[in-house]
């Protein structure tokens, strides 16, 4: 009887990649609301925005998903400085970010989805590459390429912030910014251009998150929806604003919801991210590696 | 204007739009008064906890369906008179609402919203696995076709509604001029401060949210008899999260008055564009209101009519 064993270790790599994925649609979020304490709701309206440019270039031109992600990122760095300056001048500084600031990312959340499906109506998209049908086999476990890929990718990306935030000025600046602006503005950093970079960054992240998410499934505006308490389930569970705490609370859970969906079926899946949410929020408010 | 007076004020305006309705001798009329008036209690009730006490609820579309789902497990069970259904509704929303708080409200403000937007998802994925309520293929609720004074049903359903609204006005403007609404609006000014001036606040966050979620449920209760047909994906609409929070924001939050013109104003201009455009727009219109509002008219439309009418006292 090895039968439920072989299921419940591929259920188990499965998750592990799904947690790659997860990490990445995370690592966003962590920063913008873990470390600048922006409840960025609209963030995986920026994911699917993200999905759907790589899907029109890679209709129109076959270039390669995760590619064009890297190629947009400038773009996408822009769109979140200029997001951050508008939440900046009406409502940060009017100190009225618990209300109506949320009620502004709920709104931009909504006009995405909402003019995404008007030009591109709810049909499923999806993306061709060269790695999204074959798998690797080791052993009795599979690896599906379009599932790895998108995992070491963004294993890779979160390193790279990762020392970004740790051994450069600018990524100190942005630990530094949600704990003491007084303290920043005396080691001659403005404050707010810190924030803008770092949120900057932190919707940058989107375009590759979107990229990979529509190499692993077919997209449609509404997609998104589902992220969001996964999201914040992860930042939450890893201990806000802490990448590695991210990464291994996005393995887990894309464990958990791997294994619920194998054995339970995948409907089930999208609630377990709330019991995760509730359970760390009533035992360890500050998460696995929070500080 | 006391509370008991208001509440006659306010109920012979609701007798009044009902008779006028009546004269207009198409029953579509009631169908979509039914919709407007819907959204009022949705915007008052989310106006309870957001606007005054300023926690910002995104799961109206749960609580409205846990109300339509009671519904549709009771229909299946034992035939109820509707305002009973009302009741349980709200009961079932209130006790959803009063767990989600208690578990979330301690903690900073942000994470009862996130708390919220998951419950939405999750309260979905339960139904849609319930197939004792349909599951996600949905159900049909047969409704009586007649009603004993009045004749048609949707008249009733509209006459229900109506009332209800009502009631939730007059208790949203009790609240705002009591203790109760002192301890909420001292909450969403500063918290700290409030509990340190020996507000309860915990308890009057948990008040707020429960009352909250009950109007939300009650305004859900008679939904599959409004449309006969009940399936996770209609009756978890994002569309009631949206409405529920851009009403109250355009209308102004701090008073009852503005979630009714909110309320009244975009379900409105939602019920013509529906028609005329599509759907799709006019969700699209709500969704660019609300941004637009929220940057340019922080106090909605109550508070941009405060300012003309006192610069037009101060000359």
């Amino acid at each position: 009887m090895d039968f439920p064993f072989e299921l419940l270790m591929n259920a188990v790599i499965a998750g592990l990649l799904l947690g790659g994925f997860y990490a990445a649609v995370t690592a966003g979020v962590s920063i913008s609301f873990g470390i600048l304490d922006i409840v960025n709701i609209a963030h995986p309206a920026f994911i699917i925005l993200g999905s759907y440019i790589a899907y029109i270039v890679n209709r129109t031109f076959g270039l390669d998903p995760i590619l064009t992600s890297v190629v947009v990122l400038p773009a996408f760095y822009l769109l979140g400085a200029l997001v951050y300056q508008v939440y900046h001048v009406s409502f940060e500084k009017r100190g009225d970010e618990a209300l109506r600031g949320l009620a502004f990312f709920f709104g931009l959340l909504f006009i995405t989805e909402v003019g995404l499906v008007l030009v591109f109506g709810v049909d499923y998209r999806y993306v061709e590459a060269s790695y999204i049908g074959p798998s690797l086999h080791i052993g009795i476990v599979d690896l599906p390429m379009r599932m790895l890929v998108p995992c070491l990718v963004s294993l890779l990306l979160i390193t790279v912030l990762q020392f970004f935030l740790t051994r450069t000025f600018v990524g100190r600046a942005i630990m530094a910014v949600a704990q003491d602006q007084l303290a920043l503005r005396l080691m001659a950093a403005d404050p707010i251009r810190i924030k803008r970079i770092a949120f900057a960054i932190s919707i940058a992240t989107a375009a590759v998150a979107g990229a990979f998410l529509i190499v692993i499934q077919p997209v449609e505006p509404s997609v998104g929806r589902e992220y969001i308490g996964r999201v914040f389930a992860i930042c939450v569970l890893g201990g806000m604003g802490s990448l590695p705490g991210t990464v291994i609370a996005a393995m887990l859970l894309g464990v958990v919801e791997s294994i619920t969906s194998t054995f339970y079926g995948p409907s089930w899946a999208p609630a377990v991210a709330f019991g995760v949410l509730l359970l760390t929020l009533a035992f360890r408010p500050a998460g696995l590696l929070g500080r | 204007m006391r509370s008991p007076v208001f509440f006659v004020v306010a109920l012979a305006v609701g007798v009044l739009v009902f008779t006028a309705c009546r004269l207009v001798h198409n029953d579509y009329v009631f169908v979509a008064g039914y919709t407007v008036v819907q959204y009022v209690v949705l915007a008052t009730a989310w106006n309870i906890l957001g606007g005054y006490c300023g926690y910002v609820n995104f799961g109206t579309a749960a609580f409205f369906a846990l109300g339509a789902y009671s519904t549709v497990a009771i229909h299946k069970l034992v035939p109820l008179p509707l305002p009973l259904l009302l009741l349980v509704g709200g009961t079932v929303s209130g006790v959803v609402g009063l767990g989600t708080g208690y578990q979330t409200l301690r903690l900073r403000g942000a994470f009862f919203s996130i708390a919220t937007l998951a419950l939405a998802v999750v309260v979905q994925t339960l139904v849609t696995n319930w197939d004792f309520v349909g599951g996600s293929r949905g159900a049909y609720v047969l409704r009586p076709q007649t009603i004993a004074p009045l004749g048609n049903y949707v008249q009733y359903l509209f006459l229900t509604m109506l009332v209800l609204a009502v009631v939730a006005v007059t208790a949203a403007r009790m609240i705002e001029r009591s203790r109760l609404g002192n301890g909420f609006s001292a909450i969403r000014d500063d918290e700290l401060a409030a509990e340190a001036s020996g507000v309860p606040t915990l308890r009057l966050k948990l008040v707020a949210t429960t009352l909250s979620g009950a109007f939300m449920g009650m305004a859900g209760a008679p939904f599959p008899y409004s449309v006969g047909y009940v399936d996770p994906a209609s009756s978890f609409n994002l569309a009631y999260a949206v409405n529920s929070i851009a009403m109250p924001l355009i209308g102004g939050t701090t008073s009852w008055i503005g979630p009714l013109t909110g309320a009244i104003l975009l379900g409105t201009i939602q019920q013509v564009a529906t028609v005329t455009i599509s759907s799709a727009v006019n969700l699209l219109i709500v969704g660019l209101l609300l941004v637009a509002f929220v940057i340019v008219a922080p106090n909605g439309i109550v508070g941009l009519v405060t300012a003309v009418l006192r610069r037009g006292s101060k000359p």
